[in-house]
């Protein structure tokens, strides 16, 4: 298919952008294959690039011969175009409701993008599961990496290699596969490097109403527990649910095969809820003419914020069980893929320092999402405006770094990353020119090969010019597990997102580079001091301030 | 000197429970002539607690447990304790002490008539003259061709609630002033409390008239006309009556009211909104309540914050300051600003309003002035509305607190406007309840000069900026001010929001457990430090140079002592720490059962910051 059938008028001369908080551009109006692209032709205003993978949905209206489109992007964006002509205006809105609802995923743009920067280190190498068991086998030998999965036919969602407790042959893991929903047998998730505790994770095992049993998964998990130890079963279903999930043939541990475990239910909600407690909190975010009264009461009604306190929540008491209780987790939901990497995942970051780093952050990301089988393709099809029936569209990742940003806010000093950091994560998970957050599976992937024929996020990020944007001024590396508080007054709504594109920062930007020069100030003054003294020959007594050097020397 | 409580000098073995978990404090509870003091027990660095008596809202006593005698004590900035005497006689001896310490009857009794800060005479009388409204009025190109100061009410003839010093129209001659007063609520007639220069524009602030359903004043439409012609800007001048219309109705019948717009030949009639006393005293209980409750889920909370309605008064108060600016600064009208008596919502709007207009009171010592003005000299209530003494509970009203919390709502949307920082805020809002100083006993000027609170007690503005240091904003930029002298904050929903470092101030599981504002604040003062210490060690080495057998260690002390007091150090011995103030078993995640393992929690840090230190 050529691109250039679907597009009846690529350009049209005398558009006007409005865009909130900004001057209206008039300009020229053009579209390509990928690109709704709006350039006033003068060498100092900004050029509007919008890719039509980001178009969530439009609305046209027409007022005599001027016609309007309201453009709604999945970053949550909402952007007016004025076109004069009533049929280029018809073709435009035509155009680019074809070219935003293409469902191949060879067309999309990450196969046409050429990156305009050399690409220094591959991202596709970055964070391969050789290298993390490397990391694993050097504090531990109780785990091995199984080539079980090497042609993706035991569990299609699982990465070539996973890590599994050493005693546990592939023939059991096999059968433990034929137990659980999709194949996804208990695999590990997080080794916790001062106690030998760890998380793992799967999908729900398939008891259905018989109360069917597997040794062999009983004996992989039980694998897991050091001698006279026991563990906990983190279900991120309530009870009733995962009662229910029987009759379809899934369900849970039953006490009576799991001796040594003990289950715990949370209440993650399923994804389709969560897509619309998206739906409802963008609603009330773009509402303008809301009452304080009504606010409250829409943001209530949304239930996002009872969602991040779910998952928070979640990730906490797993992380509580591994640190304080000394116990291991297994963590799962239903088909392993959604709720549970949100737990597992945050569960690191609470526990983990090096997932606090940028690097470390990625490799969580890699891990548990994208080699652990989130399906982005999925979950990122639509975001909040699409008027068109739902998949299994849901905000599963973006809850995460809502989670994530919570935490963020409440140690501000503990993550190398700032807020900008994950907000760019979400864009790029919705539309982006990487190949990174494309396909469902690591399989689909391979398939894909997305390494061979796109450009990895991490390549683009990790370059010295971009990754200082996503730097944060405040990191100062600590050791410790950071356990954030879930009270609702504690948890606060994620302006950065949800409010974007409806507020003036102006003024909070200034505040912050104002923090972040008296931060660069502070460092300029402790090398002028340093290098004054040594200078007045006191080298030696400068114990203190060597301490800070090590920031001057990154 | 602590009080002997039947013969010991403390009880031993109080428990104190954590309000939002099961952590439990065992230690000895005391009492002074002034203070509750709770002393943990076997710790080495000993957690202490201190609770001014005129803090204590409510002392109750619940009823007995297996474990002892449970007091709940309730206290005015928000912190709210609760000990388990183990016995009841020892909890009865507490609740009666408390109860006839914690209403005094007379002002001679306040703590601020014992507090002594170890200053001499002279000392205190600098104090009290750090703030100075004449100063202030000259400040605003007072008096001018168009107001004069007025000695009608120098020995409070006139308006007993007014200070002696009131800025009037020239043309408002004296029988049109007392007239005026006749015609007005408590004989509060409109005066001029801001002139915003650039437009000659004044605000104006008054008492509801006296009109009942028909009843006018020649005098009081004069006054108006005069504070209309005193500005030639505009041809008329807008009166905010800043109640519901409803409210202003209502008191027709009680003979006062609201300007009938056909007496008064130019004004421009406007009612605000905002609720009175009684209603922000039920809507802070409710959001107090809403905010106490253990394991609040997230939906409650929003419930709870919606039907307290704390957020859409704040907002009313909020919307109220910026259309009196923009009257002010836009359309360069006068305006007179009313509710009933106007001591409460007229300060609230008429301050807020000058903080939005004038970057002057977005300083340290301008926020002061403008305390010093609106609130103080003006006559809120500060006695009755604060509790100070054993009075009427339907006259307590948190009307400051709602101020203060407006103020907070705007740092919030311009960070770099104010040259304080929350924890000023918080502070006013410890030492109107606190009585530990002169300036915010009493009602009324005219009571704090029967009272000689300046020969007796000492200010509060000398000691908040002996250590101002504390209360900087770190990120304020004075350039901010020239470019923003008006500010202009949206008023989207959104913007509101629940103050969490105030009325959970001594909750510090809920608070972020490390701080931009003090890392932030600490380096800013590490920087000028440092500046010192750079400067000092040029002029060494080109000592040194000169010289090369000397040597000196200054800049060094200087320098390590800089770095021990770095927050949020990470602490490199990893282990079982956690950072500070934060921990699994505190924040309620999830119920472990007990048949595992249950570790001791490290003990919580308590960082007391920006509450009131006893200087005892």
């Amino acid at each position: 298919m050529e691109f250039a059938e679907l597009i009846k008028t690529p350009r049209v001369d005398g558009v006007v952008l409005h865009r909130p908080f900004l001057p209206t551009v008039e300009g020229t109006l053009c579209l390509t294959g990928h690109h709704l692209i709006l350039s006033s032709r003068q060498d100092n205003t900004e050029e509007l690039w919008l890719l039509h993978a980001n178009i969530d949905a439009i609305e046209k209206r027409f007022i005599g011969s001027l016609g309007t489109i309201i453009v709604k992007c999945k970053d949550l964006r909402i952007i007016q175009l004025d076109i004069p002509g009533m049929e280029e205006c018809l073709n435009i809105a035509n155009s680019i409701e074809a070219l935003s609802t293409l469902d191949s995923v060879s067309l999309m743009y990450p196969f046409f993008y050429r990156p305009m920067f050399e690409v220094i280190e591959d991202g596709w190498n970055l964070f391969l599961p050789e290298e993390a068991f490397k990391e694993l086998e050097s504090m531990t030998d109780e785990w091995r990496l199984s080539e079980v999965n090497k042609d993706f036919s035991i569990c299609p969602s699982y990465p070539a290699l996973v890590t599994v407790p050493k005693d546990i042959d592939d023939d059991s893991l096999c059968k433990a596969a034929t137990f659980r929903h999709g194949g996804r047998f208990p695999v590990l998730s997080y080794y916790h490097k001062k106690n030998g505790m760890v998380i793992m994770r799967a999908s729900q095992p398939l008891t259905g109403t018989s109360g069917r049993r597997c040794k062999e998964d009983e004996k992989l998990i039980n694998a897991t527990l050091r001698a006279g130890k026991r563990g906990y079963i983190i279900d991120t279903r309530t009870i009733a649910v995962a009662q229910q999930a029987k009759a379809r043939g899934g369900g849970f541990e039953q006490e009576a095969n799991y001796p040594q475990w003990r289950r715990i239910h949370k209440a993650i909600e399923r994804t389709n809820i969560l897509q619309e407690s998206l739906i409802k909190i963008v609603e009330a975010c773009n509402d303008h003419s809301n009452s304080m009264d009504r606010w409250l009461s829409k943001l209530e009604a949304s239930n996002w914020q009872s969602q991040v306190k779910e998952i928070l929540t979640t990730a906490c008491l797993a992380a509580q069980c591994i640190d304080r209780e000394g116990a291991s987790v297994l963590v799962h939901g239903t088909e392993g893929t959604d709720s549970t990497l949100q737990v597992t995942s945050l569960a690191q970051i609470i526990l983990e320092p090096a997932c606090r780093t940028v690097r470390g952050f990625q490799a969580l990301v890699e891990r548990e999402w994208l080699q652990a089988g989130h399906p982005f393709q999925q979950r990122c099809a639509q975001s909040a405006y699409s008027n068109e029936k739902l998949r299994s569209e849901a905000p599963v990742f973006l809850l995460f770094l809502d989670c994530v940003w919570q935490i963020l806010r409440q140690f501000p000093c503990s993550f190398q990353f700032n807020e900008h950091f994950l907000v760019m994560l979400f864009e790029h998970t919705y539309a982006s020119q990487f190949g990174t957050f494309l396909g469902t599976t690591a399989a689909e992937r391979v398939k894909l090969k997305l390494s061979q024929k796109t450009v990895s996020l991490w390549s683009w990020v990790n370059r010295p010019q971009e990754l200082e944007r996503f730097l944060n001024p405040l990191y100062e590396p600590n050791s410790l597990v950071i356990w954030p508080s879930v009270a609702p007054q504690s948890l606060l709504l994620w302006e950065g997102v949800f409010l974007r594109w409806n507020r003036s920062t102006k003024c909070l930007d200034e505040a912050y580079e104002e923090m972040v020069h008296i931060i660069e100030y502070n460092k300029e003054l402790q090398l002028k001091v340093w290098v004054r003294s040594s200078a007045a020959g006191q080298r030696r007594f400068m114990g203190p301030c060597i301490s800070h050097m090590h920031i001057l020397s990154l | 000197n602590k009080h002997v409580i039947r013969g010991k000098s403390g009880v031993e073995q109080v428990k104190l429970l954590d309000r939002f978990n099961n952590k439990t404090t065992t230690g000895t509870l005391y009492l002074t002539a002034t203070h509750l003091i709770f002393v943990e027990s076997n710790v080495p660095g000993a957690h202490e607690i201190w609770i001014l008596h005129h803090h204590i809202a409510s002392v109750e006593k619940l009823s007995l447990t297996t474990s002892g005698c449970p007091l709940l004590i309730q206290c005015r900035n928000f912190r709210v304790v609760h000990f388990v005497v183990p016995r009841e006689r020892d909890c009865h001896d507490v609740y009666s002490s408390l109860l006839r310490l914690l209403r005094p009857v007379s002002y001679d009794e306040l703590y601020a008539f014992s507090y002594n800060p170890k200053q001499n005479e002279q000392q205190r009388e600098v104090g009290w003259q750090l703030i100075d409204l004449t100063a202030e009025f000259e400040r605003l190109g007072l008096p001018c061709d168009q107001w004069q100061l007025s000695d009608v009410n120098r020995d409070y003839k006139v308006c007993e609630t007014y200070p002696r010093d009131l800025y009037v129209p020239i043309t408002a001659s004296k029988p049109i002033i007392v007239g005026s007063s006749k015609f007005r609520s408590k004989g509060r007639f409109p005066v001029l409390t801001y002139f915003y220069q650039e437009k000659k524009a004044a605000v104006c602030r008054c008492s509801q008239p006296l009109s009942g359903f028909s009843a006018r004043c020649l005098e009081d439409e004069h006054m108006l006309q005069a504070i209309s012609k005193a500005n030639h800007n505009s041809r008329f001048v807008y009166v905010m009556d800043t109640r519901p219309k409803l409210n202003a109705l209502a008191n027709r019948a009680a003979g006062k009211g609201y300007e009938n717009e056909d007496n008064y030949s130019n004004i421009r009639f406007q009612f605000v909104g905002i609720e009175n006393i009684h209603v922000m005293r039920a809507s802070l209980q409710k959001l107090l309540e809403v905010v106490g409750t253990r394991s609040l889920s997230v939906n409650d909370y929003l419930l709870g914050l919606e039907s307290s309605g704390w957020l859409r008064h704040i907002k009313a108060i909020v919307d109220a300051a910026i259309f009196l600016t923009k009257a002010v600064t836009v359309e360069g009208a006068s305006v007179l600003v009313h509710c009933s008596d106007g001591w409460d919502r007229t300060a609230q709007v008429c301050a807020l309003g000058a903080l939005l207009m004038d970057p002057y009171y977005r300083t340290l010592k301008g926020f002061m002035v403008l305390i010093e003005k609106e609130w103080i000299s003006f006559g809120h209530k500060f006695a009755d509305r604060c509790d100070q003494l054993d009075g009427d509970p339907r006259e307590v009203s948190p009307v400051f607190t709602q101020f203060l919390d407006c103020v907070w709502q705007l740092m919030e949307q311009f960070p770099q406007a104010f040259e304080f920082s929350e924890w000023f805020l918080i502070q006013l809002h410890e030492h109107v309840h606190s009585c530990q100083f002169g300036n915010f006993l009493g009602n009324s000027q005219r009571q704090r000069e029967e009272l000689q609170l300046k020969d007796r007690t000492y200010s509060l503005w000398a000691h908040l900026l002996s250590e101002q240091h504390n209360y900087l904003n770190p990120v304020y930029s004075p350039s901010f001010a020239e470019r923003h002298p008006v500010l202009e904050p949206s008023t989207q929903p959104w913007n509101f929001k629940f103050w969490r470092n105030m009325y959970h101030q001594f909750d510090r599981t809920m608070h972020p457990r490390q701080s931009i504002l003090k890392h932030t604040l600490t380096l800013k003062e590490s920087n000028s430090k440092l500046e010192d210490t750079a400067h000092t060690l040029q002029a060494v080495s080109s000592y040194l140079l000169s010289s090369p057998l000397r040597c000196t260690n200054t800049p060094l002390q200087s320098l390590s002592s800089l770095h021990d007091s770095s927050p949020d150090a990470p602490d490199g011995n990893g282990g079982e720490r956690t950072v500070e103030g934060s921990s699994a078993t505190e924040n309620g995640y999830g119920e472990l059962q007990s048949s595992f393992s249950s570790k001791n929690e490290p003990a919580m840090v308590s960082l007391e910051f920006g509450v009131a230190r006893m200087t005892c």
